[in-house]
Formats: C-alpha cells, structure tokens, sequence
C-alpha cells in the first residue's frame, strides 16, 4: 500500500502530491524530494541509451528503515514516486509495477482532457479516486 | 416533467431582465430557481446536490425561494392561461405566471419567485406524467438534445465522427465556467478518456455545462441518462420522438412509459407546432404542455428579440448548422439556441462576428499574392513612387517633360498591346488638358480606352497623394490591416484605368501606361515604337526597383513583427508559471 504518491514534473515541481493524512505530511515530502536525485540518476546511467531503451518502471529506489521508495518515469520525464510502508507484506516487485502502470494511465487521461495545461497541478478526481484505491489498497 | 421544467424555465425564462444580456438574468433566475428545487425536492431528486466541491450554488436570494409557494402554486395554475402569444407581453406572464409585476422590468424578484413556483408547484403535481425522474436535471430533453447536436454539427460537421479536444476545449470555455469546472465535467463526459468527443460525449458534456450553468452542483458520476451508451440510443433519430420515445419507453421500467409516452405526445405536439401555436397548447391541461408551449413561446420570443439583439452574423452562423432540420424544427433549434443556456449562446454567436473581420486581413496577409500586396503596399511606404508599378508604374510621375513621351510611348505600346484604337482614338480626341486629374480621366475614358491610359497619369498623381496620405496612417495601423486600405482606395481611383488597362496590360505593359496627349501620339506614333520599347523597358526597370525597394521594405516589417511576437512570447513565457518543455 502506497503511502505516499507523488507525480512530479519535468522540472522536478511536483504536479500532485498526496499522502496518508495520519502521518507527517512532510516528512514523505522530503523523501519524495531526496529521491528525485536517484531517479536523475538513474535515468542519466541509461541515458546514453535511447529513450526507447530506457525501461520506465526505476524500482526501488532507495529504502529507509521504515519505507521504500520506488520511482517511475515516463517518456516525457514525469516522475511518478511511490513510497510505500516497509512494515506491510513486502509488495513484489509486480505489484509496484502495476500500480505504477496504473498511475500511468491516469495520468494519460488526465492529459487527454484539453482543458488540463500541461504544467498544472493535476485536479482530477479520477485520478483522486485512482490514488486513493491505491493508498487504501492494502491496509 | 422536471427535465421539461428544467428545459420550460431555463428557456422560458430568458429575457426576464432586460439588461443588456438577457443570459445573465435568465441564469440567475436559473440559479434561484434549480437551488430551490434542489433544496426542497432532493427526495425527488437522486443526483447528489451537495457533494461536488466544485459546486458554488449560486448566491441566488434565498428569500426568493421561500416566499409563498401555495401562492405561486394557485397562481401557477392561473397562469397557465396566460400563456398566450401577445408577443412580448408574453413573456412576461410567462415568466411570472402570477403576473403581478406583469411585464415590469424591474421586477426580479417576483420573476423568480414566478419561476421558482412554478417549477415547485409543478414538481409537486404527483400526477405529472413526465416528472420525477429520478435523475431528472440529468435527462436531456428533446430540444436540449437537438441543440446541443446541432451546435456538435456546427463544430463536427459528421454527426459520427469526434470533435478534437482543442476544439471542443475552446467551445465550452465560452461557457465561461472555470477551468476546473470545465476539465471535470470533461473528465465526467469523456468517458472513453480518448481526448476527444463523440456526438453523446458531446451531448452529455453539453448538458452538464447547462446544468452547472443553472446552477447544479455537478454530479460525482456520469448520471446514467447521459452515459454515452443510453445517448446513443437516443440518437439514431433524433428528430423522430416517437421511435425516439419507443426506445426509451422499451428501456425505461414500466412505471415510466406513461410518462414517455405523454412525453412523446407532447413534443410531437411540439414539434408540430408552429410559432404561433401555443394558444393552442394551452387548452391542454398537462402543464408539460403549457410549459413547452410557453417554452416555444419564449424560444420564439427570444429569437425574434435575439434576432434583433444580436448580430445577424450570429443567426446566419446558427441557421445552416439547423438547415438540416425541418422548418418547425429549424426555427425551434434557432430560438433554443438563443434561449437556451443563452450565456453560451452568446459567446458563441459573440464569437462569431469576429471571425469576418480578419478575412480581409487574411486576404491581403496570406491568401492574396503578394503581388497584391506589392501593389499596393508600395504607396504605404514609399509615397514618391507613387504609383503602383502594375498598372500606372512610375511614369507619369517624374516629370512632364517625360509624360510627353509616355504619351506617345505609351499611347504606342498600348496600341501595340491593347486593340489599336489608339489611332482612332487619338486622332478623334481633341486636346483635352491631359494634366486635369479626375476630369481629364473620366472624360478620356469614356472616348476610348486608350484615353484611359492617359487617365492614368492624372490617377496616378492622384494616387500617389492618396498613398501619401493613406501611408502614414497606414503605418500606424496594424500591419495587416493597411493592406486593405490600401486596396480600396488604390482600386478606386484605378477602377477607371484598370477596366481599361486590363485588356491592354494589367500589370507590366502598365508601365508604359502613362500617355500623353493622344493627338502627339498619333503624329509619331509609328516613328516612336522603337522609343516606346526603349521607354518600356526602362520603365520596367523602375518598377523593378520599386518592386524591391518595396519588397525590403515589407522585409523589414516582417522582422518588426517577428520581434514583436518575439517578444510578446516572451512575455507569455514570463507570466506563466510553469511550462513542462
């Protein structure tokens, strides 16, 4: 389960940010600004490669004590970060990637809507809804 | 009924305030009206009032609402006869169906309460055929549905294919609901997250733009009657109510088919009716009838008011969207369309005159040659040539000395090039003063159209001036607009010359235009043509240099007005915040 989700945008400004309210919002904010200098670095390692090459889904990027953080990127450089609850029944690696195909797709239809400028912070509901099945997936 | 009531009171009540904007009184009055439903009838209603956090209510008065609704209600009931045609009086009792401040301008308030009472005292009939659907504000009606595909055909010309985001993007945000509002009710409509609107996506996008428009909150989901599975149905004959009303008999529960089935005769009743039949709608006693016979009514009014309100642009944009349409319908979708969500409406016949405006930019800018351009820009910046090299060219210009020798020369040359009357034409022309500027023109014209040529000098002076006085304003007016200008005025003072150039040449035998006095010509006229060609030739020259002197020119208002833009992007970039690339 998900406890923190954070979509970041190309130049490293988070276009939506959402955590578990019980716990200390901005801690998970920090971990989700420290791991964008490990996604950096993980997409200039494969970066000579083309794009194409470049798989999507990071992994984990880097674990604390008490939480994982994995990392997504697309092709237009939107970082997707998931931290997730290292107590929990450790997630398999699958299941991290589905949620993050997930978030992909949500993020694709929010895109599809022409009334959303790229850049905005992300206001769907549907994607709203989509986080918050996934936060609340396994608790 | 309620949908109907929706329809009756947003297009019904449409010109209540006689403000410049009919939409905006109406939409309030809108407002008042579905909060109070919403309020007081949510049993009736199963869409979630409260729950969307994009929903404003409107600040609608709430004292409004409350006053007396037994007392709208019998007035309601008495209203029902008032519903008849007197053209603008109408209206009024329409939308006050009480009638107390009947017709009054400023009187709002009871309008609203009118309205609202109505709508209540209709909700509450129990015996209503057509009401108390469940998700009632999320039914679209007929005529809803006929509008909103007639407006997807002015945007989508093929019924099945998709409007693209972009362009749906900038229809509905002349609706001038937020951003926000507007991506969720996108998100809400485009159920296949495709990017684009299929002609039921549209339909439902449409109508809950209408219904937050009065005032709705949106709904969480898409409401079932707009899922794009149950429009489609709807839509393979929409202007058929009876098969179209079968089908929704079929699909709806059974408890519904009277409804539909009364539905159905209404508006086939509807359909029928013409303008000026609601009198006799009103003998019915369903006040679905009344209701869209006043709403028939109101869209009539509305047109003919809009009619005269707005632009005819705005009417001749709507009609061959509804050409399709038989005439009763036609004339039904022209007025629901000022009616209806008349705010969007609106924007949309607002935008619409706009748009000719720069279609004579757009000829001069892009679609006219540059030729043209060339031809008659060159008098906007450079006022001593004078002259627009195709026609007149430089000649008659310079100095009179010359013109003596143009007029032979060119006199020649058009002999050469046009139909040889100059000799006729000549030798039967007296003296006239050649140098005389409109007279000496006209008078040379009408005898041949060589004189024509000689009138040319005279306009070509006059041109000249006129280019010099065009010019500076010109410059200050926008580069696309001088264009224009230019055009008109240099085609007036051309119009005699070039109906008689074009035979002879329209652009570069021009050059040779300028004549002089036909009777000189006609005596070297013979011993001149090798002079003539010499003559032509270095008048070619000159136009050549003009031409390029004026093309650097344009050149250089080019680069101003790349920097221009340059810069205004630049200032885009700045004020905004944030841009992914």
């Amino acid at each position: 389960m998900a406890v923190c989700v954070a979509v970041i945008a190309k130049e490293n400004y988070p276009l939506y940010i959402r955590s578990i309210p019980t716990e200390n919002e901005l801690k998970f904010h920090y971990m989700v600004h420290t791991s964008l200098d490990v996604v950096d670095e993980k997409i200039s390692a494969m970066g000579k490669a083309l794009v194409d090459q470049r798989e999507l889904y990071l992994g984990l990027l880097y674990p604390t004590e008490d939480y994982k953080v994995y990392g997504y990127v697309t092709n237009s450089k939107v970082k997707f970060v998931m931290v997730v609850d290292s107590s929990n029944t450790a997630l398999r690696d699958n299941e991290i990637r589905s949620m993050f195909r997930k978030l992909h797709n949500s993020y694709t239809d929010v895109m599809c809507n022409p009334f959303y400028n790229p850049g905005d912070h992300i206001q769907s509901r549907a994607f709203d809804s989509m986080v918050t099945s996934m936060m609340i997936q396994v608790c | 009924m309620m949908s109907k009531t929706d329809a009756d009171i947003r297009f019904g009540n449409p010109a209540e305030l006689h403000g410049a904007k009919v939409q905006i009184p109406y939409l309030i009055t809108e407002k008042n009206t579905f909060k109070r439903m919403d309020d007081e009838d949510k049993q009736q209603e199963t869409q979630s009032p409260t729950m969307s956090p994009l929903a404003s209510p409107p600040s609608s008065p709430p004292h409004y609402q409350r006053v007396p609704l037994s007392h709208g209600y019998s007035k309601l009931r008495s209203s029902t006869e008032q519903m008849h045609p007197a053209p603008y009086e109408a209206r009024q009792p329409l939308v006050q169906p009480e009638g107390p401040s009947s017709g009054a301008p400023g009187a709002k308030p009871p309008r609203h309460q009118a309205s609202l009472i109505r709508s209540f005292s209709v909700e509450r009939e129990p015996h209503d055929n057509n009401s108390n659907y469940p998700d009632e504000p999320w039914r679209i009606t007929e005529e809803q549905r006929e509008y909103y595909v007639n407006q997807f055909r002015s945007l989508q010309p093929d019924p099945s294919s998709f409007i693209s985001g972009s362009v749906a993007k900038n229809f509905f945000t002349k609706s001038k609901l937020s951003i926000p509002e507007l991506s969720y009710i996108w998100e809400l409509s485009d159920a296949d997250c495709d990017g684009a609107l299929t002609l039921p996506e549209f339909c439902a996008a449409f109508h809950l733009i209408v219904a937050r428009k009065n005032g709705y909150p949106l709904p969480e989901g898409l409401p079932p009657t707009l899922q794009p599975e149950y429009l489609q149905a709807a839509f393979p004959k929409p202007k058929r109510e009876c098969t179209l009303f079968d089908s929704y008999s079929e699909s709806m529960p059974a408890n519904q088919q009277p409804r539909d089935l009364n539905r159905m005769e209404k508006l086939s009743i509807k359909d029928m009716a013409d303008f000026p039949v609601p009198a006799q709608d009103v003998t019915s006693d369903d006040k679905q009838e009344q209701n869209k016979t006043r709403l028939e009514q109101n869209k009539i009014r509305l047109a003919l008011k809009s009619t005269a309100d707005e632009a005819l642009p705005k009417d001749m944009s709507e009609d061959p969207a509804t050409s399709k349409d038989s005439n009763s319908l036609k004339a039904r979708p022209r007025s629901r369309s000022y009616s209806s969500t008349s705010i969007e409406e609106a924007m949309k016949r607002g935008e619409d005159p706009p748009t000719p405006p720069p279609r004579p930019q757009k000829t001069h800018s892009r679609a006219s040659s540059l030729d043209l351009n060339k031809v008659f820009q060159p008098s906007v910046p450079a006022t001593k040539s004078g002259l627009l090299p195709p026609p007149p060219a430089l000649p008659p210009r310079p100095c009179p000395s010359q013109m003596r020798k143009l007029k032979h020369t060119g006199l020649s040359k058009s002999a050469k090039i046009s139909h040889h009357n100059v000799n006729s034409e000549c030798s039967a022309q007296p003296k006239p003063p050649t140098q005389l500027p409109n007279f000496g023109d006209f008078r040379l014209q009408k005898q041949s159209e060589q004189a024509s040529e000689a009138e040319i000098h005279p306009q070509l002076n006059r041109a000249p001036s006129q280019a010099a006085d065009s010019s500076p304003t010109k410059k200050d007016i926008p580069y696309s607009q001088p264009p224009s200008k230019p055009i008109r005025r240099k085609l007036r003072p051309e119009n005699p010359a070039p109906e008689s150039q074009e035979p002879s040449s329209t652009v570069g035998g021009a050059a040779s235009a300028v004549t002089g006095k036909p009777h000189t010509a006609v005596q070297k006229q013979s011993s001149k043509q090798k002079k003539a060609i010499q003559t032509a030739i270095r008048k070619n020259k000159e136009a050549n240099a003009v031409l390029a002197r004026l093309n650097s020119e344009l050149q250089q208002q080019l680069k101003e007005v790349h920097q221009e833009r340059i810069a205004l992007e630049n200032q885009l970039e700045q004020l905004r915040p944030v841009t992914v690339l």
